[in-house]
């Protein structure tokens, strides 16, 4: 941003060229014309979803989704007295502390330990970020493996005989690590990106005064991308709370509902149930919560300096 | 201790670190691709084991007998490549026309199209499908791609690339009589190559990897795509984990190749705006 004076300058300086008056109406229109198909498709597949949703949270719909009749704030009663609406929120919750806070601590380290200047970090900084190119779906398929209770090969390792999966203990714990390994690569490259733009000569300084590798970048790296971890936080803790694929592939939100996020409910109360209404109702308080923590977070940004 | 060797020892621990980190990313990848490799009998081995004793392609050829995966391979192909194109052109329109353009009402539509941004997509999800089945479209591409033909990301991300254009080009283009589409095309498009390319592939990966939304409005085993096709070949393959492990593999393959050949320009570009003091 910054360069916006002078936007008017090349419009007036051609507008007192040779064809001015024909082209006149056209040049007033034609910036509508370029926004016209994003807008459209904003409007069909954005907006109107969006109030199309809160208008049937409000409602009693039909068994394909289809207005039947008002509800009044029935459907949000109904929900807030709900057990299994709270138990999905408070997994949700849990899930999005440890898997965000996880995802972002060990991508500061992995770039924190590939940013050194050794032989062959090209090879460890791809690595890092390739779980962002790996799917929901494969990671899910690949760790059910992985997980199982007696082919797996986590329990032959550890020499432990733990149903991963299939515990109510462990369930959530194991969609959570799953979720991390996912997470990662994203927060890696842009941590890496943020490490690289800390002043050099701010690490030379602290090196002169003896300030030991940990020090360094609890002083200096954590205050200098702070604005980097604070974007991470928002786009993590948003991601966080719509995870949905894995946890259909590993757990299909059980056993025992223990890994019943929010999402899934959602899903569940719509597709399985056929009330489209009440899973309105829990997709615009999935709205609401994400509207509030974001504002949290830019506050927050707004009192840290730097 | 000299501060050349302790350099040394440090590089060393570091280097130490750095493979540990690797392992964990790379294991359940490189292991399940030995697994995909492995018959029945190795599978079920104990101990584990951790490498097929030879390369064999019979769980890929069961996996393609269980579940047509060149034709999820296809359709998800089709779906990404069209949502990626629609996305940059769409994205590059608007970006090119909020960076380059004063006209009125230009705050308030960069707003509205930031707000988009705001509304979580699977908040949104079910009125869409409720869309899609209203217009009758349901197992069709048109259904697949047309909520990600546009997106605020790409809107956002086009403007950046167009900002970051030296107006002094723009403004002695018109003084020579460009149009501003004909800028737009022949002189911005190229221009902003490394940004358009950088957004291609994340957005390609992202689509690739959509699961929700083709599951709701897919349900013709014709018309899924390959993330919905391995959870079908999971869900009917509980006990034979082989064609399973071939599956995924096989959907992994065309994600990590466009990942590690577009890896520099997709970090450069997605940082590029992100990472600002």
């Amino acid at each position: 941003m910054g360069k916006k004076n002078g936007g008017a300058q090349p419009g007036a300086a051609v507008s007192v060229g040779p064809k001015k008056g024909k082209k006149t109406a056209f040049r007033i229109i034609e910036p509508y014309l370029y926004l016209l198909p994003a807008l459209i498709l904003f409007v069909i597949f954005v907006f109107y979803p969006f109030v199309k949703t809160i208008v049937l949270s409000f409602s009693i719909t039909t068994p394909t989704g289809t207005f039947s009749m008002w509800n009044g704030v029935q459907n949000y009663i109904d929900i807030f007295t709900d057990v299994s609406f709270w138990n999905s929120m408070w997994i949700t919750f849990r899930f999005a502390i440890v898997t965000v806070i996880l995802s972002i601590v060990l991508g500061l380290i992995m770039a924190i330990v590939s940013n050194e200047k050794f032989p062959g970090r090209g090879f460890f900084r791809t690595v890092y970020s390739l779980p962002m190119a790996i799917s929901a779906a494969a990671a899910a398929a690949m760790f059910t493996f992985i997980l199982h209770p007696t082919v797996g090969t986590l329990n032959y390792v550890l020499h432990t005989n733990i149903g991963w999966l299939t515990n109510p203990k462990w369930a959530l714990f194991s969609v959570e690590m799953v979720t991390v390994w996912m997470r990662v690569g994203i927060n890696f490259i842009f941590l890496l990106a943020a490490l690289q733009s800390v002043p050099k000569d701010l690490y030379e300084s602290a090196e002169l005064e003896g300030a030991g590798f940990f020090r360094k970048h609890w002083s200096i790296t954590i205050p200098c991308i702070s604005p980097t971890l604070f974007f991470l936080l928002i786009i993590n803790v948003i991601s966080a709370l719509q995870q949905y694929a894995q946890v259909r592939m590993m757990t299909d939100g059980g056993p025992s509902n223990s890994t019943r996020v929010i999402v899934f409910e959602i899903f569940e109360e719509a597709f399985t149930n056929g009330r489209f209404g009440v899973a309105c109702t829990e997709s615009v308080i999935l709205f609401i919560i994400m509207m509030i923590l974001t504002r949290i977070q830019f506050n927050l940004e707004k009192g840290v300096t730097y | 201790m000299s501060s050349k060797a302790k350099r040394r020892v440090f590089l060393t621990i570091i280097f130490i670190v750095n493979v540990i980190f690797a392992f964990i990313v790379l294991f359940p990848i490189l292991y399940c691709f030995n697994v995909s490799n492995m018959t029945k009998t190795e599978i079920y081995a104990y101990p584990p084991q951790f490498f097929a004793r030879a390369f064999s392609l019979d769980n890929y050829r069961t996996a393609l007998q269980l579940a047509p995966f060149f034709r999820f391979i296809l359709n998800s192909l089709i779906v990404s490549g069209v949502c990626t194109a629609a996305q940059m052109v769409t994205g590059a329109l608007a970006g090119y026309c909020f960076a380059m353009f004063e006209f009125s009402g230009k705050n308030v539509l960069f707003t509205i199209m930031l707000a988009t941004m705001m509304i979580p997509s699977q908040a949104i999800i079910i009125a869409n499908y409720l869309t899609i089945s209203q217009w009758g479209i349901n197992n069709t591409y048109a259904a697949l791609v047309l909520p990600y033909l546009a997106s605020a990301f790409a809107v956002f991300n086009m403007r950046q690339a167009f900002l970051s254009l030296p107006r002094e080009l723009y403004e002695a283009a018109l003084v020579d009589g460009c149009t501003r589409f004909k800028f737009f095309y022949s002189v911005g498009f190229p221009l902003i190559k490394p940004a358009l390319g950088a957004l291609g592939i994340y957005t390609f990966l992202d689509t690739w990897n959509y699961y929700m939304w083709p599951l709701i409005v897919v349900n013709t085993v014709d018309m899924r795509t390959v993330q919905i096709g391995l959870g079908m070949l999971q869900g009917s393959e509980s006990t034979n984990f082989g064609p399973v492990m071939a599956g995924a593999m096989m959907i992994l393959l065309p994600s990590i190749i466009i990942f590690v050949i577009g890896q520099k320009q997709l970090v450069e570009g997605l940082t590029a705006g992100a990472v600002k003091g």
